[in-house]
This record gives structure tokens, C-alpha cells and sequence, in this order.
């Protein structure tokens, strides 16, 4: 099945029906196994016990600016390629982008606290991932705000592509700025600087957390296809009525 | 039984947050789809087809 194929709303519903019981069956497992291995790894030697606050805070930061970069794509979708399911993907993602920034952000604050004696500081890469949370919000507030989906989609679409500038910012933050928050420690020029007994249970819980996406992002593009589906036979509806 | 450590509190508060917005964003989404297929069924029920003839509660 190509992107083409993708393109007609029904032959994607057909095929999440499909994949997303697989879909979901494997981000458990997977989900299952990465808790498993977070729970039995040792304790860093300087940070004892709060390293395992590590394998949910670093997925969720990864995922919060993954999801903004496939929102990006999905508007250039919208924009270039006007592709009819670009709009639908990126208003689908825009929730689970922040539940997943917010998460980064909570998480982060709570492990700051014992390490770093304080649950938050107006520093480059706080800051800039405190920025993505409300630009996530203020996109939730412009597909509700606009009740044309296709005008509101362009504008949506205009407001991610201009957002996306601050993934750059967020990721090298670290680097040109002068931060409390640690330099990346994974991806990375040389390679990881974690432990294999750390880095393992991380990358599991990075994919379980990146399925988890995968899974809520189908579901959510079927809900709004059929919403959208639902408002198009409501409007044939009133129009048979007047008529 | 597995020891946390002093900071305890922290990361069972950081795993339990993440538990239940995670919980939440699961539930919304299946509670929205099942908002969804009920109010097509209602059309349906109504009379209102689409335009290709099918069912409004096909998903096809």
C-alpha cells in the first residue's frame, strides 16, 4: 500500500483497524519489559536511586520534540503536497506531543529537585521546552478556535513550521548556552557516555514510549477522520432539511 | 523489596504522574472514538447516508 493509497480516509481506517490491536499489543510488551529492566537496574554511583527517574523523563523529552517534527512534515503535507491526511495527522498529534512535553517538563522538575536542589531554573533548555508546551497549547487552541478544518489547517500548519525553529535551540541548548541541565549523554558526537546497564533499559523504554505514540497517533487520526465524516453528514443533513 | 533510596518520594511521584496522564490520554482517545461511532450510528439510524451510498457507520 502506498502513500496514495493512504491518501483516501477509508482505505487508512480500514488499515488501522488492522494494525492498531498489534500495534498496541507490542507497545504493552515492550512497555512491560522497559519498566522491568528500569526497576532492576543499580543505582548510579552519584545519583543512587533517582537515575530511574531517568528511563520516563529522557523518552518523553525525545518524544516532545519528535512529535513537533512529525507535525512539521505532516504541514509541509498540508502546504506543499496538500495531502488529505497531513492535516488530520498533525491536529491528531498535537495532544499527545504535549501530554508528552508536559510529562518531560513535571518529570524533569522532579528529579531536579534532589539533584540538582532545585525543582526549576529559567535556564536555556528548561526555558525553550517550557516554550514547546505552550506552543502545543496554542495549537490545540487554533484547530479548536477556526471551525473549518481546512482553513484552520493552514494556518496550524504555518504555526508549526515557524515552531519547529526551537527544536534546534532545545537540542543544542545545552551546548551554547551555559545550563544546569547536563550536555546529551546519548546522541552524541563519540558515542553514549551511559552505562550499558543504563543505556539498555533507556532505549527499551524509548521505543516502548515511541510504539506508544505510534498506536495513540492512528487512533487519534481515525477519531478525527470519523469526526470529520460525522460533521460533513450533519451539514447534508440540515441542508436536506432547508431545502 | 526494592530500595529507593532517600528520594523515594520523587520517583514514585514522577511514575505515578506518568502513569495517570498517560492513562488520561489513552482513555480520551477511546472514549472520543467511541463518541464518534455512537453519534454516526445515530445518523444512520436518521436516514443519512454518504454520498457513496454506504453506511455512515462503515468504516470501509
Amino acid at each position: 500500500m502506498s502513500l496514495i493509497d493512504l491518501a483516501n480516509p477509508s482505505r487508512f481506517l480500514a488499515l488501522t483497524a488492522r494494525i492498531l490491536p498489534w500495534l498496541a499489543a507490542a507497545t504493552a510488551i515492550l512497555l512491560a519489559i522497559g519498566l522491568y529492566q528500569s526497576a532492576t537496574a543499580p543505582d548510579d554511583y552519584q545519583q543512587g536511586a533517582t537515575v530511574k527517574i531517568m528511563f520516563i523523563h529522557v523518552p518523553n523529552a525525545w518524544l516532545s520534540m519528535f512529535v513537533w517534527g512529525v507535525m512539521s512534515l505532516a504541514s509541509l503535507g498540508t502546504l506543499v503536497w496538500r495531502h488529505p491526511l497531513a492535516d488530520v495527522a498533525a491536529k491528531a498529534a498535537a495532544p499527545i506531543g504535549a501530554a508528552f512535553t508536559f510529562l518531560a517538563l513535571v518529570t524533569g522538575s522532579l528529579w531536579g529537585r534532589p539533584m540538582w536542589g532545585t525543582y526549576w531554573e529559567w535556564d536555556a533548555r528548561l526555558t525553550s521546552v517550557l516554550i514547546l508546551f505552550l506552543m502545543y497549547l496554542g495549537l490545540m487552541a487554533l484547530w479548536r478556535a477556526v471551525e473549518d478544518p481546512s482553513r484552520a489547517a493552514r494556518a496550524a500548519a504555518v504555526l508549526t513550521l515557524v515552531g519547529a525553529i526551537n527544536l534546534p535551540i532545545i537540542k543544542f541548548s545545552v551546548d551554547w548556552w551555559n545550563t544546569l541541565h547536563q550536555p546529551a549523554s546519548v546522541f552524541r558526537m563519540g558515542g553514549p557516555t551511559l552505562d550499558r546497564v543504563f543505556l539498555i533499559p533507556l532505549l527499551v523504554m524509548a521505543i516502548a514510549f515511541t510504539l506508544l505514540f505510534v498506536t495513540l497517533h492512528l487512533a487519534a487520526m481515525r477519531n478525527e477522520i470519523l469526526r470529520r465524516r460525522v460533521r460533513s453528514l450533519q451539514m447534508m443533513q440540515a441542508s436536506r432539511k432547508a431545502a | 523489596m526494592m530500595s529507593l533510596g532517600p528520594y523515594a518520594s520523587f520517583i514514585v511521584t514522577a511514575y505515578s504522574l506518568a502513569a495517570l496522564v498517560l492513562a488520561l490520554l489513552i482513555g480520551w482517545i477511546a472514549i472520543d472514538y467511541r463518541n464518534q461511532t455512537r453519534r454516526l450510528r445515530a445518523l444512520d439510524e436518521s436516514g443519512v447516508v454518504r454520498r457513496s451510498g454506504r453506511s455512515t457507520v462503515d468504516t470501509r
